[in-house]
């Protein structure tokens, strides 16, 4: 048989490693390349085990996720900077809240998708792709007006603790983190670290991003892995769970020839920003927003049990090519295989019947709205 | 009596009374993780050896099983269609995916004694 642990981008050099590394290893972490690094995709427990726990009552898991970018974009003149090249509303970010958007190029496809957060009116906080740190932080460089300066935050770590009890393990350890609101974001100590912390992450549940000084990560790592409610997870319970929670994956859902009109996530471009414009990509998409477009990222739920991976093609019940799928997989808390694609727009309308051609099949499955399993951010 | 012989593509084969019982081995459900889909080839199917004659599928990513060796289909395995972890659990046993009568009896002897399969992981 063929053993593959799953699509990972091919390496050129030897994978970096997280400040983590050790203790990943110690935790019988399988580790594997992943953009770069040297990353768990799973534990001893395993991917099932890991996800479900993520999802349990009382619970939480802990990922290490290090990888991603982490950037400060310090200046006056910052969030104008910025608003030139993302089409969220920057000005109208408020000191302590967190900002989910986009980086379009000049057809509006998406360069990355990014998280900003306002620590001051003159410091923004930016969390960006591993796969993509490379050529965003490049991209926004080239384009910062005097006195406005990006400082690389490669020397620290993140870590997320995401889970219906990661709430009750931030009040004992962090409190003052505890209390942010969803889509908050702030510095905190947790444990006596100091720590600049998000109520945010990218599994549907409710949850923090911490990042952490990388010389103090090992240290809270351990101490939250103590917390009886934590057990560590890897990427792949990361991927399952996002995809269950009908989150974009760059690379997969997103890319440069994708608009966030066409990705669903129109409700990142800001009111002011759908009349003013003024952003990369500003024209293909307010045309969209006004006219639609030929295609559209739709929730699929397969018939049977047979998962249908990225780049499955979908056909119409009538046999016309409908469109690609972008992520795909079994979704654990549900016990059935999920999956979201393009589709053509007069096929994506929920409850459509399509065919997904896996292993020369044609398999039934239908449009259904996501987010696949609801999501349970604190409100 | 009978006697398991295995792949370098990490299946087992077992041959007893004329009917070889395929399955993937320990290493290999070890490797793929928690399994969540199998598919199976049909009674009567006629397979080649080396052909992709099966599917497993865990949470991240799908593999392709090989067929051993040549032979048709007599039986296979619903047990872990409905329950795929049962592979996990008992890969050598209860965990067996298809039973073929060998077209080739010859074949069975020229795959890879226990002994050699160890020695084979030892250098993957």
């Amino acid at each position: 048989m063929s053993i593959e642990i799953g699509p990972e981008v091919a390496e050129t050099s030897p994978p970096k490693t997280t400040p983590l590394d050790l203790l990943h290893k110690a935790l019988g972490a399988r580790m594997v390349p992943f953009a770069g690094w040297s990353m768990p995709v799973q534990y001893s427990a395993g991917v099932l085990a890991e996800h479900l726990h993520c999802r349990a009552d009382g619970c939480a898991a802990l990922f290490d996720v290090s990888h991603m970018g982490q950037a400060s974009l310090h200046g006056s003149a910052g969030t104008v900077a910025l608003e030139a090249l993302v089409p969220g509303d920057i000005q109208g970010l408020k000191p302590g809240r967190q900002r989910y958007t986009v980086l379009t190029n000049e057809a509006g496809g998406v360069i990355d998708d990014l998280m900003v957060s306002r620590l001051t009116p003159d410091h923004l906080f930016l969390v960006v792709n591993a796969s993509r740190r490379d050529i965003d932080l490049p991209h926004i460089e080239a384009h910062l007006p005097a006195g406005v300066t990006l400082q690389r935050h490669d020397d620290r770590a993140l870590l997320a603790l995401q889970g219906p009890g990661a709430a009750v393990v931030m009040a004992r350890l962090g409190p003052a983190a505890a209390a942010f609101p969803f889509m908050g974001f702030g510095p905190a100590s947790i444990g006596g670290i100091d720590c600049l912390v998000s109520r945010s992450g990218y599994t549907g549940e409710d949850g923090f991003e911490i990042s952490v000084p990388a010389d103090l990560v090992d240290r809270l790592a351990r101490l939250l892995l103590d917390q009886p409610e934590v057990g560590p997870a890897g990427l792949g319970a990361r991927d399952s769970l996002r995809l269950e929670a009908g989150l974009c994956l760059y690379g997969n859902d997103l890319d440069e020839l994708t608009t966030p009109v066409e990705a669903g996530i129109a409700w990142v471009i800001g009111k002011r920003r759908r009349i003013d414009g003024g952003f990369p990509g500003d024209i293909a998409i307010r045309d969209q927003l006004q006219n639609g477009c030929a295609r559209m990222l739709v929730g699929i739920r397969p018939e049977g049990r047979a998962p249908a991976r990225a780049g499955t093609n979908i056909v119409a019940e009538d046999g016309t090519a409908a469109g690609t799928v972008t992520s795909g997989g079994f979704a654990p808390s549900l016990n059935a295989p999920v999956a979201m694609g393009y589709v053509r727009r007069d096929l994506s309308a929920e409850g459509t019947g399509l065919r997904l051609q896996v292993r020369g099949r044609s398999l039934p499955a239908r449009v259904v709205p996501m987010p696949f399993v609801p999501h349970r951010y604190v409100r | 009596m009978s006697e398991t012989r295995f792949t370098k593509s990490h299946e087992w084969v077992c041959l007893d009374a004329g009917i070889a019982t395929v399955g993937i081995t320990d290493h290999a459900q070890e490797a793929l993780g928690d399994l969540v889909f199998v598919e199976l080839p049909e009674p009567g199917r006629e397979l080649t050896a080396g052909e992709v004659c099966a599917v497993v599928e865990s949470v991240k990513a799908a593999s392709d099983v090989y067929c051993p060796i040549a032979g048709r289909v007599v039986e296979n395995n619903q047990a872990i269609v409905d329950d795929p972890a049962l592979v996990n659990r008992e890969a050598a046993t209860g965990g067996w995916f298809f039973r073929l009568a060998p077209s080739d009896p010859a074949a069975f002897a020229a795959l890879m004694d226990a002994a050699t399969y160890e020695a084979f992981l030892e250098t993957e």
